[in-house]
């Protein structure tokens, strides 16, 4: 299997080695065609104009809605667009949970989230008083189940935020688990997503999840659009939180009313391009199907743990049994920005430092650690081109 | 690459000269750049005529961050404390690129200046001493 021919990047780069895919994945043309086609002949802005355009932008973007939702087994009216996880996660902190928490109150993280689902939580902290309750990690980089399941005993806690995979030890958490245990304490629950809907099937409504928050720049999607899926009974119990035009119905100066469902989280114009672009990826991704992608990417990780493991000089951090396609490991003798500074002289992108998730490189104490990711984009020649860039780096600091 | 990773800061970078402490310094400071984890600590012994006699390092950080830190206690010791704000312009105008005079084995850095990510290895050590530099007041900025 090769998908590098659906990349244009290469055209550019032909020697390219993109490893980086869980900061940014490159993107297939048919993403970048359906956008510009939609710049092109099909754009105006949406839900306003009553001239034809603007219709016609009004169904390709609502469309869209459709086609991302179901994509994560969701229902249109439950999924909002937002400028990403990180936009949305800061909506549900403050939109849903701002106003349900008092002094005191907990909320439950892991040691293994990215900062985006840290600090949103932190300063609902700083705002009331409540406390992060952190969920700990084993060597592995595996979750604490039992630790998790004895947290979700106190009667203080409001709110779990959980990852569904881990953007730097690669492991995929028993989310489904999570997600009931905190359903039978009758604790809502928000699962990041960002590292997972590129790689794996999620459906938010068999898992029974509150909030599920994902960017479609890391599903080969466009950067500056993300989906906040919304289980159904929450919409009307959170506040609005960014406030304007495209979110209400009626405004007068002493009395505004609110929309209800996505749009009431959509205040101004929407990142309509964007939503072409986000549907386009996940058509991509279901075209070639979860069967061939796992596969692909499976494949790739089995050789490149395979080519790491024969080096004394390196050492993989996260081994959970349950992994996609990221590698993190630090070399003897050489920091990861070196190692990532030599590498792109040879035209190998790794990712090198604290990936947005301080606690945990922390936790297994390092500084700063090297990250291999792996996608739709990659082929074996990649990781021969790595290891044999990662035999310069070596001979540098012999 | 070679830019960057020249024989001379790899040599600096693994072997670091003058590391190590000094027990009751004249002035020490702590540097930390937590976007990358780099972590300094200088330490100055200054004589009364105002002249940096030692200077020592501890720290951990790339091979960029190191061999700077290196480079400039080599280069700092044993000058008077009132060139040091003179150097590190030079050394500052060289890492950003523009125009500078000679600095002998400093220019070893030079190419850095084509990496702006990594520039921020290379001046930490330099901020941390002028840090230092700054705390003893007049008396080792101006060299009286
Ligand atoms: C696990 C995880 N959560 C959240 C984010 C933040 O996503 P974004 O930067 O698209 O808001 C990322 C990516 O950087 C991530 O890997």
């Amino acid at each position: 299997m090769n998908f590098q021919n659906d990349f244009p990047v290469y055209k550019t780069y032909p020697n390219l080695a993109y490893l980086d895919s869980a900061a940014s994945s490159q993107k297939p043309s048919c993403v970048i065609d359906a956008m510009t086609q939609m710049y092109q002949s099909q754009y105006a802005n949406v839900h306003r104009g009553l001239y034809q355009l603007s219709e016609q932008a009004t169904i390709a973007y609502e469309a869209a809605r459709q086609t991302v939702a179901k994509f994560l087994g969701a229902l249109e009216d439950q999924l909002v667009f937002t400028p990403g996880t990180t936009a949305s996660i800061n909506l549900v902190a403050q939109a849903f949970l701002l106003p349900r928490l008092k002094a005191g109150d907990e909320i439950l993280v892991s040691r293994m989230e990215h900062h985006a689902n840290i600090v949103p939580w932190y300063r609902l902290c700083e705002q009331t008083g409540a406390k992060l309750i952190v969920i700990e990690c084993d060597e592995l980089g595996q979750l604490d189940l039992q630790a998790y399941a004895k947290a979700l005993e106190s009667h203080r806690v409001k709110m779990v935020a959980l990852v569904h995979v881990s953007n730097v030890l690669g492991t995929i958490n028993p989310i489904a688990s999570c997600i009931s245990l905190a359903k039978a304490r009758g604790v809502p629950i928000l699962v990041d997503g960002a590292q997972a809907t590129a790689h794996m099937p999620v459906n938010v409504a068999q898992l029974g999840v509150d909030f599920y928050v994902t960017s479609a720049h890391k599903m080969y999607g466009p950067t500056g659009i993300g989906a906040l899926y919304i289980a159904k009974d929450h919409f009307e119990d959170m506040m609005v939180y960014q406030t304007g035009g495209n979110m209400i119905l009626e405004v007068d100066f002493d009395k505004v009313t609110y929309m209800s469902g996505p749009p009431k989280f959509e205040a101004g114009t929407p990142h309509i391009v964007g939503a072409i672009g986000f549907a386009k990826a996940c058509d991509y991704l279901s075209s070639i199907g979860w069967n061939q992608i796992m596969a692909h990417e499976q494949a790739l990780l089995a050789y490149l743990n395979h080519a790491l493991a024969s080096f004394s000089d390196i050492k993989v951090v996260g081994k959970a049994a349950s992994k996609i396609g990221v590698v993190s490991f630090v070399m003897d003798r050489v920091h990861p920005h070196d190692i990532a500074s030599i590498l792109d002289h040879h035209q190998v992108c790794i990712r090198a430092g604290h990936h947005c998730a301080m606690p945990l490189v922390r936790y297994f104490g390092y500084p700063a650690l090297s990250r291999i990711s792996l996608g739709l984009n990659n082929v074996q020649k990649d990781i021969d081109q790595l290891i044999t860039a990662l035999d310069q780096v070596r001979k540098i600091f012999a | 690459m070679k830019g960057l990773y020249q024989d001379l800061i790899i040599d600096h970078g693994t072997k670091p000269r003058r590391k190590g402490i000094i027990e009751n310094p004249s002035a020490k400071e702590r540097g930390h750049n937590p976007l990358c984890g780099d972590q300094i600590e200088v330490f100055l012994e200054i004589d009364p005529d105002g002249v940096v006699k030692r200077i020592r390092f501890e720290g951990e950080g790339c091979a960029i961050s190191i061999a700077s830190a290196s480079l400039m206690a080599e280069a700092v010791e044993g000058r008077p404390a009132e060139e040091v704000q003179a150097l590190f312009e030079n050394v500052h105008g060289m890492l950003s690129g523009k125009g500078h005079d000679d600095l002998g084995k400093l220019e070893a850095l030079s190419g850095i200046s084509q990496y702006p990510m990594r520039v921020k290895c290379a001046t930490l050590s330099w901020h941390t001493l002028m840090a230092a530099l700054k705390k003893m007041g007049p008396v080792s900025t101006e060299g009286v």
